[in-house]
């Protein structure tokens, strides 16, 4: 067969006529400092736009119970260092997951696009979350004076309260608000000293996927935040029911599961925070009471003098 | 005592590193799933030597060691009321003594660490001492050390000799040879080391002393249990086999015992032909038995401190 000299392109000099193939992005979980797949080998599609069909815009991981528990394996394994990390260094860390955000907020920007949010949107989830992240970062080595008491007693004692961080942390992240408002609950839970499993939104995952990779490269220490893509229908009863997770805060605004949640976490006296019909991007959305969520409140009876 | 000569002994067989790992990964890519996977945790703990070897040991720990021993778990908990006990408890021999009146009727066994443990660098009087007093304070069972100098040195017969002797210093007691496998370099030695344990009166072959990294590695404890199959086919005799040091998970523990129940058959699953050296690994098997009876997975908050 002759080659039909048409077809023949000289590709040193002209690209148009093969275009380049682009090279897509796989997401993955984020475990324990690692980007592991799905050890269940499931994927659901992610459509262009937000769409329930179309042009396919990424294969995220079917997180199984079984990644769950080994994202609050790897959670436990992280908890006692961190929380025992100086508040200025949690503060610094913070601050500079802010500052690699800011650096990649145009790729952060097109992503929530892609995902199916005006422009417009999309740049306010952004600031909200870079903004949302100093702030909190300014209450690491704040909160503990704040929130801390002496509290006046009748006998000879001096008696004061500090807060402890209440341990691992499953956070069911907000469907809508995929960054600013995925920050917003993650950020209080981390600057307190504790270490949290994120079940990320699942219509919207690919930012919170992607805030992990800021994490990674932010010096946030490998296993104190993990995080999980998938079915939250399917997670959260898992995370109700184990034992070594300390506390859920719910940012979802599905109610629904709630009963059923409090139920399961009953077992271990586990901490419910619900956050419901917030506006994360507004500054009504910083609140320091969000660290007292994840905290514990230990009094100490010291006796003084007789 | 007058040196014992060592017999000639048959060749041991050249190991085909890369056959070992591919059939250790076969092995261990077997899935144990529900009653067989609660009967496997079960029979792990009946076969595990709860072990404290520290320098810091005292009569209380040792004390609150033989406690676990003996009551594994609060029975409340889920799927922990109908437990084994330990394969046996060992200890350096200066603290047999508070182990034996601790363990007395229960059936379970005492282990002391002998011969100069961990590394048996003492002349051979001082270590054949060390051993009879272990077993007239009450051991039933020495764990001692090989001469690894010697034995890389290229002498064999002062290791046969040594074996022969502790073993004749024993009397009724059983004895468990270490060869450290982690020293040994290569698994030709391993298995070098373990057919001259055998012939020289080893009751058991133990992998490490945890003292040395790598300790006990699935792999070489592979190329023991086969050197305990071709012994026992040549001679009749039956050796028990255990790796000691760096098994943690439930998961480990059942990938060894499919590897003796595939090398050795049905009859060495049992607490008289093998043994896991191991003090963490306790928790974690409990964990998982909790988390079958239960369905929930655990968290190491309700179960006893190592």
């Amino acid at each position: 067969m002759t080659p039909d000299t048409d077809t023949i392109v000289d590709t040193a000099t002209d690209t148009s006529a093969s275009p380049r193939l682009a090279v897509a992005k796989t997401y993955k979980l984020y475990i324990g400092g690692k980007f592991p797949r799905t050890e269940s080998g499931r994927y659901y599609k992610l459509f262009t736009g937000g769409a329930d069909s179309g042009e396919v815009l990424a294969n995220v991981c079917l997180g199984s119970r079984k990644d769950f528990r080994n994202a609050v394996v790897a959670a436990r394994a992280a908890q006692p260092g961190w929380a025992s990390a100086p508040a200025f260094l949690k503060s610094q860390i913070l601050y500079r997951v802010a500052e690699m955000l800011e650096g990649r907020s145009s790729q952060f920007a097109a992503e929530l696009v892609s995902m199916g949010l005006e422009p417009d949107a999309a740049r306010q989830e952004v600031t909200a979350a870079i903004d949302r992240l100093v702030y909190f970062a300014g209450w690491a080595d704040k909160y503990q004076q704040v929130f801390s008491a002496v509290n006046p007693v009748a006998s000879s004692h001096f008696n004061f309260s500090v807060l402890e961080p209440t341990g691992v942390v499953a956070i069911v992240a907000p469907e809508t608000s995929p960054l600013a408002g995925l920050v917003s609950v993650l950020a209080p839970a981390i600057l307190g000293g504790n270490t949290v499993v994120v079940l990320a939104s699942h219509r919207n995952p690919l930012s919170a996927i992607t805030l992990a990779e800021v994490l990674h490269t932010s010096d946030v220490p490998a296993g104190v935040v993990n995080l999980i893509t998938g079915d939250k229908p399917e997670l959260l009863p898992h995370a109700a029911s184990h034992m070594d997770v300390n506390a859920v805060v719910y940012a979802d605004d599905d109610p629904k599961p709630l009963v059923a949640l409090r139920e399961a976490a009953a077992e271990n006296l586990k901490r419910i925070a619900v956050r419901k019909n917030t506006d994360w991007v507004s500054a009504s959305a910083a609140d320091p009471y969000a660290i007292l969520d994840t905290q514990e409140v230990k009094t100490t009876w010291h006796p003084i003098g007789t | 005592m007058t040196a014992l000569t060592m017999p000639d002994l048959p060749p041991s067989p050249s190991i085909d590193q890369v056959g070992v790992h591919e059939r250790v990964a076969r092995l261990a890519s077997r899935s144990i799933k529900k009653d067989a996977k609660v009967h496997a945790l079960k029979l792990a703990l009946s076969m595990i030597d709860l072990t404290t070897l520290t320098g810091a040991d005292t009569p209380g720990k040792v004390k609150q060691l033989c406690t676990k021993a003996k009551q594994l778990a609060d029975p409340g908990l889920p799927g922990c009321d109908d437990l084994p006990h330990v394969g046996a408890v060992c200890v350096y021999p200066t603290m047999v003594p508070v182990a034996k009146r601790e363990l007395e009727g229960t059936g379970i066994h005492l282990a002391a660490v002998a011969t100069g443990f961990p590394t048996g660098q003492y002349p051979l009087p001082v270590r054949l001492e060390d051993t009879r007093r272990a077993v007239e304070a009450g051991a039933d069972e020495i764990d001692m050390v090989i001469s690894r100098g010697r034995f890389l040195a290229g002498d064999v017969a002062y290791v046969y000799d040594e074996i022969a002797q502790t073993k004749a210093a024993c009397g009724p007691a059983h004895l468990k040879v270490i060869l450290e496998t982690g020293e040994l370099s290569t698994y030709d030695n391993v298995r070098r080391a373990s057919d001259l344990a055998m012939h020289a009166g080893a009751d058991f072959i133990k992998t490490s002393t945890g003292t040395v990294s790598p300790a006990a590695t699935p792999e070489v404890t592979l190329v023991m249990l086969q050197a305990i199959a071709d012994f026992h086919r040549a001679t009749g005799k039956v050796i028990g086999m255990k790796p000691a040091g760096g098994i943690k998970t439930a998961k480990q523990a059942i990938q060894y015992l499919v590897m003796v129940r595939e090398t050795l058959g049905q009859h060495w699953l049992h607490p008289d032909r093998f043994r896991f050296g191991a003090s963490s690994l306790a928790n974690d098997v409990l964990m998982q038995i909790a988390k079958q009876a239960s369905g929930s997975y655990q968290s190491g908050d309700y179960f006893s401190l190592d």
